[in-house]
């Protein structure tokens, strides 16, 4: 286990996911991180983790619960600063700019990576004011108009404007679940970001809403940097363009995901997505 | 101005709100400590301490705060009586015997009863218990230690009995199951092994009550009457420190005067008093949580 | 025998809460009975009278809903203020944790202390002197720690996942306290404000101590006026000698306990409203 090295994948000659893989798969590096080490108070939570996230495609995590692959998702815009007893060492950097500076302005980093929870977490405001929210704490809007046209825009982009659209100022609550994750997708990209942190964001679904969240995220990419955490493995293999596959802590094997599926490189690897454990 | 220093301020005025309770803490030391130490420049504290006649509002003047002192721990000590075994018994039948629904009602009518204000209660000691104790008791004054301390008795068994059932509720279960496995009844249970766990959280519980009858005003200064006394005699009237300070309070003493100072001599014993008692308490308790943390 | 001696056991416990609410009963029926009969609207409008059956609590009930009023006004931002602190800004800070320990101490000192230190702080050094405004400042110091606790229970109700959602829109700790923590906890910290209210609205010591006098001949128009409030009325009654004036008493008991349980019944109003939303 401790040799193993994960590596940036070979880009020459990708052949293109069904035939409908919208970006090249050597875009740049939008993400390079280096010997990440995370801990818990005194317990290590991630071990050694390097991985270079490349600009509009989908990556997606994978690997048994515990392994590492949320806490790593929440290193990257720093969400993990908010628990007491946390400590990161080695290096994040996004577009070549430490994240883990001490001039860093936390805030300002959130505003350009977005993130989705697992548990839809609306806040219990209306359905135009959750989107609003990020907007108006940030200042990025300066008339009604623009604020208006900015909600409608995300809701539009997150596919739920239809269903929502006679209904603004009622309850965000009242939506049903897949309704209420699909705000809270609303909700990040209303402020725009550059990169999209999602964090098992269909778990908590049923098949049907877990498909929309799906081309939703298809769709998304041509804009955005997605990762996204996921414990299905069909999943990763259907919205995924690379997968990293997380194990203990450690990051065991990263590639395209038409190669993590067919030809993990790592035995590890193979036994996992083939169901063998985990 | 950057959102990083708006933050700072904000922080900062925060911790001060939160502060202004340490401030609140020295605000009293500093007001009490200020007039007694006056006080005690015309009075040697010792006379103070040990002296046996109280008459600052006389033309013969006495500093002797023993009489106050006495009548205090009288009227506490009689509310103890009551309080103490009453409340640690609804403790335990609250926590090892009612049903949950039964519990549900009984426990905010027991708020009401340590919500009620004292000077109600005042009242009732005045106009309903004394005369009542006075059927059998003839020899009973119309002011005296025995009704009020009573009547406080039930004020304080609130605190009593819901302090000392959380911390028999701590308990853990697996120590109840221990003993029922045993053979023992649940009367045998809580007697000799939820009780003795949940010692030191009685205790604070019990301490803490005290503490409540040592700084209780109202009720004996409607119903105990304002005659300094030394006596343990819970029939006849007397005064406790509470009820001298709201007596000086009502009348119109200068302030500088020694008897304006009086007030804040007698107040800082009180405190001192109450105080030491409030962190024994804090100190069981904190002790009792770590041990079943 | 050693069942006979549970069941007796039991039984004892039963009997010392059933003799508790028996006391309780008891004190309620005789205040009924002597002050019901007293009570109409011109016991409310009157003033205070050499007169027992001509006095009345106006200026004492106006006196109480000012300083009431000013102490809610006074109590309610320093304390939610100060929770906010102990609970979201302070955790594990040994400034914080000394904060604490002081506030589970101050919670248990004497009314009657608190007073002294109204009188030399607020009413002298301050030359506040007897107003509504001293009264006030004395009673929002007795009603701080429980306004602490309670908003610090409630702000402790806030699901986390609702602040990490604020946090990653860019929302700053302030911002995310101030628009998504504080309102989800308004409900609670209400109810604890309330409560702590009706605890503060039977305190009398205090306002003795202070100098509130017994008879004011005015109700307030300003915190600055002199006032007096139900309690020390009430105790100015019940110490005089004649029945009547006792019977005065315990109408104006019944006066201060319908605020006190209408207080109580908002409070219990809100919480309830405040727990069927959470379960949406």
């Amino acid at each position: 286990m401790s040799g193993v090295s994960p590596t940036v994948p070979s880009l020459s000659g990708v052949a293109k996911r069904g035939g409908q893989s919208p970006a090249s798969l050597d875009s740049p590096v939008k993400i390079a991180v280096d010997r990440l080490n995370f801990y818990y108070g005194e317990k290590r939570a991630l071990d050694g983790i390097s991985i270079q996230i490349r600009s509009n495609l989908v990556t997606a995590f994978i690997g048994p619960s515990g392994c590492g692959k949320s806490t790593f998702l929440r290193t990257l815009n720093r969400m993990n600063d908010i628990i007491p007893g946390t400590r990161v060492e080695g290096t994040v950097e996004i577009d070549n700019q430490p994240v883990y500076d001490s001039s860093l302005d936390v805030v300002a980093l959130r505003r350009r990576v977005g993130m989705v929870f697992q548990k839809s977490n609306p806040f219990p405001k209306s359905i135009f004011e959750n989107v609003a929210y990020g907007l108006r704490i940030n200042g990025l809007t300066t008339s009604k108009v623009e604020m208006a046209d900015r909600v409608e825009e995300s809701l539009r982009q997150a596919a739920i404007w239809e269903e929502v659209k006679d209904r603004l100022h009622d309850s965000a609550l009242a939506l049903s679940g897949g309704q209420q994750q699909r705000l809270c997708i609303a909700r990040a990209l209303a402020i725009r970001p550059e990169i999209l942190l999602m964090d098992e964001p269909a778990s908590a679904l049923d098949p049907i809403a877990t498909q929309r969240i799906e081309e939703l995220i298809y769709d998304l990419r041509k804009t955005y940097t997605i990762v996204i955490v996921t414990h299905n493995m069909q999943q990763a293999a259907r919205v995924s363009d690379f997968t990293a596959f997380f194990w203990l802590g450690r990051l065991v094997e990263f590639d395209r995901t038409d190669k993590m599926f067919t030809a993990p490189a790592e035995k590890l690897t193979e036994d996992y997505v083939t169901g063998r454990c985990g | 101005m950057s959102t990083r220093t708006l933050e700072w301020i904000i922080e900062r005025l925060l911790f001060l709100c939160a502060a202004l309770s340490v401030l609140t803490t020295a605000g009293i030391i500093a007001v009490l400590a200020f007039e007694t130490y006056e006080f005690l420049h015309e009075v040697p504290v010792l006379e103070f301490l040990t002296g046996t006649e109280w008459t600052p509002l006389f033309a013969n003047q006495r500093f002797g705060v023993l009489p106050l002192v006495v009548g205090t721990m009288l009227v506490s000590s009689i509310a103890m009586v009551v309080a103490l075994p009453m409340g640690l018994l609804a403790a335990i039948y609250l926590s090892e015997y009612a049903p949950s629904g039964f519990r549900r009602i009984i426990k905010p009518v027991l708020e009401i009863l340590a919500g009620v204000p004292t000077v109600v209660y005042g009242y009732f000691a005045l106009t309903f218990v004394t005369p009542l104790l006075q059927q059998f008791l003839p020899s009973l004054s119309g002011f005296n230690a025995l009704s009020p301390g009573l009547v406080m008795g039930l004020m304080i068994l609130p605190l009593v009995s819901s302090l000392s059932e959380d911390a028999m509720r701590a308990v853990p279960r697996g120590l109840r199951e221990g003993s029922y496995a045993l053979g023992a009844t649940r009367m045998q249970t809580a007697l000799k092994v939820v009780v003795p766990a949940a010692f030191s959280g009685i205790t604070a519980a019990f301490i803490l009550a005290v503490s409540r009858a040592i700084g209780e005003t109202m009720i004996v200064a409607i119903a105990a009457g304002q005659q300094p006394r030394l006596t343990a005699n819970p029939f006849v009237p007397i005064e406790t420190m509470t009820a001298y300070i709201v007596q000086v309070s009502l009348g119109d003493t200068p302030q500088g005067t020694i008897e304006y100072r009086t007030i804040f001599a007698v107040g800082m014993l009180l405190f001192l008093m109450t105080f030491g008692l409030n962190l024994v308490s804090t100190w069981l308790r904190q002790r009792f949580r770590e041990e079943y943390a | 025998m050693s069942k006979q001696m549970d069941l007796l056991f039991q039984l004892a416990s039963l009997l010392t809460l059933v003799v508790a609410l028996a006391a309780l009963g008891a004190l309620v029926f005789d205040i009924l009975s002597d002050g019901a009969s007293r009570l109409s609207w011109a016991f409310l409008n009157n003033i205070a009278s050499r007169n027992a059956d001509q006095a009345g609590v106006y200026h004492a009930l106006m006196g109480t809903i000012w300083v009431i009023t000013l102490t809610g006004a006074l109590a309610l931002p320093i304390g939610v203020a100060a929770a906010i602190y102990l609970e979201e800004y302070g955790t594990r800070s040994r400034a914080a944790h000394f904060i604490e320990l002081n506030i589970a101490n101050l919670a248990a000192v004497p009314s009657i202390i608190y007073g002294l230190l109204g009188l030399g702080l607020f009413v002298r050094l301050m030359g506040m002197g007897q107003s509504v405004m001293a009264g006030a400042a004395t009673l929002a110091l007795l009603a701080l720690p429980v306004v602490i606790l309670s908003t610090r229970e409630a702000l402790r109700t806030v699901p986390s996942s609702i602040r990490e959602g604020s946090y990653a829109l860019g929302a700053t700790k302030w911002q995310t306290i101030w628009n998504q923590v504080l309102p989800m906890a308004l409900p609670g910290v209400l109810t604890g404000l309330i409560l702590a209210l009706s605890r503060a609205i039977g305190e009398t010591a205090p306002l003795i101590t202070i100098g509130a006098l017994t008879y004011i001949p005015f109700a307030p128009d300003s915190v600055w006026s002199k006032f007096t409030v139900l309690p020390i009325q009430i105790f100015n009654w019940v110490s005089r000698p004649q029945v009547e004036f006792k019977t005065n008493a315990a109408a104006a008991i019944l006066v201060l306990l319908v605020l006190l349980l209408s207080m109580n019944a908002i409070a219990i109003f809100v919480r309830d409203r405040y727990q069927r939303q959470g379960r949406v």
